[in-house]
């Protein structure tokens, strides 16, 4: 089994700026990733896109080509297709790669395991035809696949950058269906130093919303008591908007409302995690390097707490600073000196946030869900099912499980974890911390019998 | 391209076609293409039916989390956003009325 200075799981911009920096300080580093090509969720594929649609996805995606380059030029292993299912203690982590099960270990370990769509639970959602916004993406990003009908249902810029693409690509959306409200645009306000300091997002952001009006997107701010209705697959969106029902015939709907830290690897590691109220999400507790409380794992990128593209390649440099030192190949003296622009550079991306989380906070319809709504989509559980359970006695998200398999699923709670835990807290008048969250076990990613006995079989010829 | 489809490619394919079979029926898809996507853009919208209720289901993450685009590919269920186009896949609908199991 090889043995590696340093394993980082995830290669997105934190990833790869982390294993780069680690790589070229002396360490011996491997990098695994589930996708076949470098660039994570954010720079998916940017090695890859025709020029057609790298003009259409704009500068912003293509300078992840910086991040791809760099670690290319770099000593690092980068191991492409490696689904990680298991990191045990000391560090042995355990993958699956075309079928057959390897592992490794490592003195330590840099988890950059990026963000997923916070969990967007509203009636119909689970139909053939809705997909996050993120999935939205990444069909464009990295197959040039784009629906032809489409609705945008949340809240945050993220929606006005897909639209904007669209329009751009000559299938504009039929309608932005948004969830946040003017007051939170007024509180929003006392931010706006914060904001000013992240100008360029700010003027980015103003710019789409021009391109937006003059393409003739219709925008419905404040949209209330949204659902999707269809029977094997989404046909209509129905919401409320200054008082009137409005339905609108689509082939697509995109979710979104906010994006939040992939804890499941910290967790399983047994990283303490704690509720962010500005974020509306559990985060992992760490220094400003990024390291746990768990000796020897670190953790970097959005992973870490939702900061965007560049704070995460920022904080993936940090963190492979202090593992550097730690591993005794820079002095503290070093580390700090390098570390000086770097996290100045992280204070000016992170200026925004509070702007951005208080103008888009998530759609209120969706943290607590009317009770038909199902909540865990892949053991099909309603909201109005788990808030029996609480009224039954059940005690955490762990018990739930056992009341009603609800995170049972292949998704391992991804996607109701923290539904269930607001859902939870809300009845037990609990709060988030209080509540807790799922008990997330090994195996990470669900692994075949043949690629468990392959661990101890040498595999065949002309296989690594 | 068929102006009906629910999803276009915004630009023709460099990628040969190959013939991959979708419960039974043959489609042409961009060699190396993400599955889950060239499925899409072939047309088809359903993907599975759940082990609980039966109800249809089709991609929804597109980033290997969410497990809605499972497709059993050789008698393995396997996320299809997560897996290329090669010539010759045998895919069926886990849970279709053809193709009665458990979910893993």
């Amino acid at each position: 089994m090889s043995h590696r200075d340093l394993v980082i799981v995830g290669a997105g911009p934190a990833g790869m700026a982390a294993a780069t920096e680690a790589a070229n300080a002396g360490l011996s580093v491997t990098l695994l990733d589930e996708q076949p090509r470098a660039g994570g969720q954010i720079y998916r594929d940017v090695d890859h896109v025709p020029d057609h649609r790298a003009a259409l996805l704009g500068p912003d995606y293509t300078a992840g080509r910086d991040l791809t380059v760099a670690l290319r030029s770099s000593p690092v292993e980068h191991v492409t297709g490696a689904v990680v299912w298991s990191i045990e203690p000391g560090f042995c982590l355990s993958y699956s790669r075309d079928g057959r099960g390897a592992q490794l270990t490592a003195d330590r370990v840099l988890l950059a395991t990026g963000a997923l769509e916070r969990p967007m639970p509203l009636p119909g959602w689970t139909l053939p035809g809705v997909m996050t916004a993120g999935a939205g993406q990444i069909l464009l990003k990295q197959s040039g696949v784009l629906a032809r009908s489409a609705v945008l249902v949340g809240a945050g810029p993220l929606l006005y950058l897909i639209a904007v693409q669209m329009l751009r690509a000559g299938q504009p959306p039929l309608a932005l269906v948004e969830t946040q409200t003017g007051r939170n645009r007024r509180a929003a306000l006392r931010h706006l130093g914060g904001a000013l300091r992240g100008w360029p997002y700010m003027a980015k952001g103003l710019r789409m919303l021009a391109e937006l009006k003059r393409g003739g997107v219709p925008r419905y701010i404040g949209a209330q008591d949204i659902r999707i209705e269809g029977d094997t697959r989404a046909e209509v969106l129905c919401f409320s908007h200054r008082g009137r029902i409005r339905r609108l015939a689509c082939e697509t709907v995109f979710l979104h409302h906010g994006v939040v830290p992939n804890t499941q690897a910290a967790r399983a590691l047994g990283v303490a995690h704690h509720w962010s109220t500005q974020q509306q999400c559990f985060v992992p507790t760490l220094d400003y390097w990024g390291r746990s409380d768990v000796p020897g794992v670190f953790v970097a990128g959005d992973g870490a707490g939702i900061g965007g593209a560049k704070a995460a390649a920022l904080s993936g440099r940090l963190a492979a600073l202090a593992i550097a030192c730690d591993a005794a190949r820079l002095t503290p003296d070093e580390r700090d000196q390098r570390a000086r622009p770097l996290r100045s550079a992280r204070a000016r991306e992170q200026a925004p946030r509070p702007f951005l989380d208080t103008a888009y906070p998530p759609c209120a319809q969706a943290l607590s869900p009317r009770d038909e709504t199902l909540v865990c989509r892949c053991e099909e559980v309603t909201a109005g099912t788990v808030r029996a359970h609480a009224r039954a006695g059940c005690l955490g998200p762990n018990q739930t499980k056992a009341f009603g398999r609800v995170g049972m699923g292949p998704c391992q709670g991804r996607y109701c974890g923290l539904t269930v835990t607001a859902l939870l807290a809300e009845a037990t008048g609990q709060t988030p911390d209080q509540t807790g969250y799922y008990r997330i076990r090994p195996p990470l990613k669900p692994v075949t019998l043949g690629e468990l006995a392959s661990l101890k079989t040498p595999p065949a010829t002309g296989e690594n | 391209m068929n102006p009906v489809l629910p999803f276009l490619e915004i630009e023709a394919s460099s990628a040969p076609r190959v013939e991959v079979r979708f419960d039974g029926a043959p489609l042409l898809l961009p060699l190396g293409a993400n599955l889950a996507a060239a499925l899409l853009a072939a047309g088809i919208e359903r993907f599975r039916n759940t082990p609980v209720s039966g109800a249809p289901r089709a991609p929804f993450c597109m980033m290997g989390a969410c497990f809605d685009c499972l497709v059993e590919i050789d008698g393995v269920q396997r996320q299809a956003c997560m897996i290329e186009v090669a010539e010759g896949l045998q895919i069926t609908r886990p849970g279709s009325p053809e193709v009665r199991h458990v979910a893993s």
